[in-house]
């Protein structure tokens, strides 16, 4: 990294070609983000599968992005964080997790990573509740909290179309 | 790697010609303009023929150039030197919403020493309305500022019609001409300007040069107090290289402006075409009252941040209005003003050209673009009309 560049080689790295870019067609969960500060929106798509111990996992994962360089890198970054992790596990991924293996966010940035654990989060809370299964009350307030601020970027965003009705 | 600066409005290379003429007060008549001696005559010698030559575009006298340090500076000098002097007469100052942080951060700050200000709102092109602004001048009124060019969209306004009304009322107009000096005619005793803001580094001078006219006889109080320098309006050591520099960049652009125009509205206008067939793109700004250099457009469902860096590896300099290459996360005050939605204002891009673009920088620029915003737009989840 140039001493004074805004980003470093990773964050870059990864916004030039960001892993597991894109859409998957029949999701079993979807998380949609939005920020209500920068209106950065982040949707996040995963496949869960049993694992031969019982335990779930997430088997593919898959983001689309409207936002800045961090906001692209730190989609891309959880994407390879959370695959193949068990759901539990996947929960536990900190946004300080991603700023690290980034190698830092400029400061104004940070707020970028939460986006990306929250978007996460809701396509775990998602999956859980298509599946009538349990949800930890942590989740389930963490998904209060979400939705709350989703509903205010999305005001900002109705009149925009979206590709497709999931 | 090819590559082109096309963010002129930022800032711009010295002109070789302005270096060269720099030099000598750097490393032979460095004297101090304020010595008596032989040493500060060829100084002072220095500063006033520059004096003369900034003066004379603009259709100044030479007495009525003050230079400062920078654009931020008149600014700040005009609003508050203003405002203070003439108190007594009315604490009330008029401002476009579409002004420069430089005059909106002073005006905001008068507010805190009790002065009144009205920000006067623009139309989609980010265009005043003359009779909105005569509605809004009041017995108290002292300081109308109105921006020349925008440095944002290049909108022109109607800076004669401002002057105008301004000058019927009896209210001090300033305008900030930090973009549009040296690139379009600006005559201050046609337009009835009272103050305006100008400096050296947007038109191939040095940086850390300004300027501010003021017309003789207004009342103003300087910024910085000392040693009595530019008439005791602006105390400091006098910058006489820097200043020799502007001159010389003024003298260069009195010759060539107008060729220089010709060329860059050619590109412009050609860029505005080619970029305008991009799907969901809309061009920000007028398309004629604009400045020659400027381009600004939106560009629907991707981020303004990420245009500016992909152009970046593809080796293109520009620019953005967008949320997130700001500190505050506030998208771009001027896009808003024109009317555009966040996220309008989030997918910006200006491009500034200048008089060393070249026809093939234009063309290279015009091939990258449009793959880069398709690439972006890959990776939003918003819809995607192009394909």
């Amino acid at each position: 990294m140039k001493p004074y560049s805004l980003y470093t080689n990773e964050v870059m790295k990864l916004f030039k070609n960001p892993h597991n870019m894109g859409i998957i067609k029949d999701p079993d969960g979807i998380g949609k983000v939005g920020n209500p500060l920068c209106g950065d929106v982040m949707w996040l798509y995963i496949k869960v599968k049993k694992r031969k111990d019982g335990k779930l996992i997430i088997n593919d994962i898959k983001f689309q992005t409207f936002g800045c360089v961090a906001a692209i890198a730190t989609s891309s970054k959880i994407t390879d964080l959370a695959k193949g992790k068990t759901l539990e596990e996947a929960l536990k991924i900190d946004r300080k997790d991603i700023v690290k293996s980034l190698g830092g966010l400029p400061v104004p940035k940070i707020h970028c990573s939460l986006l990306a654990t929250d978007a996460l989060a809701e396509a775990i809370y998602d999956y859980y509740t298509k599946n009538k299964l349990p949800i930890p009350d942590s989740l389930s307030k963490r998904h209060e909290r979400i939705k709350k601020v989703l509903e205010s970027v999305e005001e900002r965003y109705e009149h925009v179309e979206l590709e497709e009705k999931v | 790697m090819k590559k082109v600066y096309m963010d002129y409005g930022a800032t711009t290379p010295t002109d070789p010609r302005v270096l060269k003429a720099m030099e000598p007060y750097f490393l032979k008549y460095y004297g101090n303009s304020m010595s008596v001696h032989s040493w500060g005559v060829k100084a002072k010698e220095a500063l006033e023929e520059s004096r003369e030559r900034v003066a004379s575009l603009m259709n100044a006298k030479a007495k009525e150039v003050v230079f400062t340090s920078s654009a931020t500076e008149s600014d700040n000098f005009a609003l508050k030197g203003i405002a203070f002097a003439n108190k007594n007469k009315g604490k009330h100052i008029i401002v476009s919403s579409i002004e420069h942080h430089a005059v909106l951060e002073p005006a905001e700050w008068l507010k805190k020493q009790g002065f009144e200000v009205t920000i006067l709102p623009v139309d989609e092109y980010g265009l005043i309305d003359l009779n909105k602004l005569e509605n809004v001048i009041r017995n108290d009124t002292v300081l109308v500022s109105i921006i020349f060019g925008n440095n944002e969209i290049g909108v022109i306004q109607d800076i004669k019609g401002i002057g105008k009304i301004c000058r019927e009322k009896g209210v001090y107009f300033h305008s900030d001409a930090t973009q549009a000096f040296g690139k379009v005619p600006i005559d201050v005793k046609k337009m009835n300007i009272d103050l305006l803001t100008v400096n050296a580094h947007k038109m191939y001078g040095p940086k850390g040069v300004g300027g501010l006219y003021m017309r003789d006889g207004i009342e103003i109080e300087p910024l910085i107090h000392g040693g009595g320098h530019e008439f005791g309006l602006r105390s400091s050591t006098v910058n006489v290289a820097g200043i020799v520099g502007f001159a010389k960049a003024v003298e260069i652009q009195k010759k060539e402006m107008n060729s220089d125009a010709k060329k860059q509205i050619k590109f412009r206008d050609g860029m505005i075409k080619e970029i305008s067939k991009i799907p969901d793109s809309r061009l920000n700004g007028h398309a004629t009252k604009r400045l020659p250099n400027t381009v600004n457009f939106s560009f629907s469902y991707i981020e303004g941040e990420s245009l500016i860096m992909q152009l970046d590896m593809k080796g293109i300099a520009a620019s953005t209005g967008s949320a997130c290459s700001t500190e505050s996360l506030e998208p771009s005050h001027v896009l808003l003003a024109i009317g555009l939605k966040h996220e309008e204002a989030h997918g910006s891009l200006r491009l500034t050209l200048g008089k060393y673009t070249k026809k093939e920088e234009v063309n290279y620029v015009l091939k990258v673009l449009p793959g880069v915003v398709k690439k972006l737009r890959k990776i939003s989840p918003f819809k995607r009309k192009w394909k």
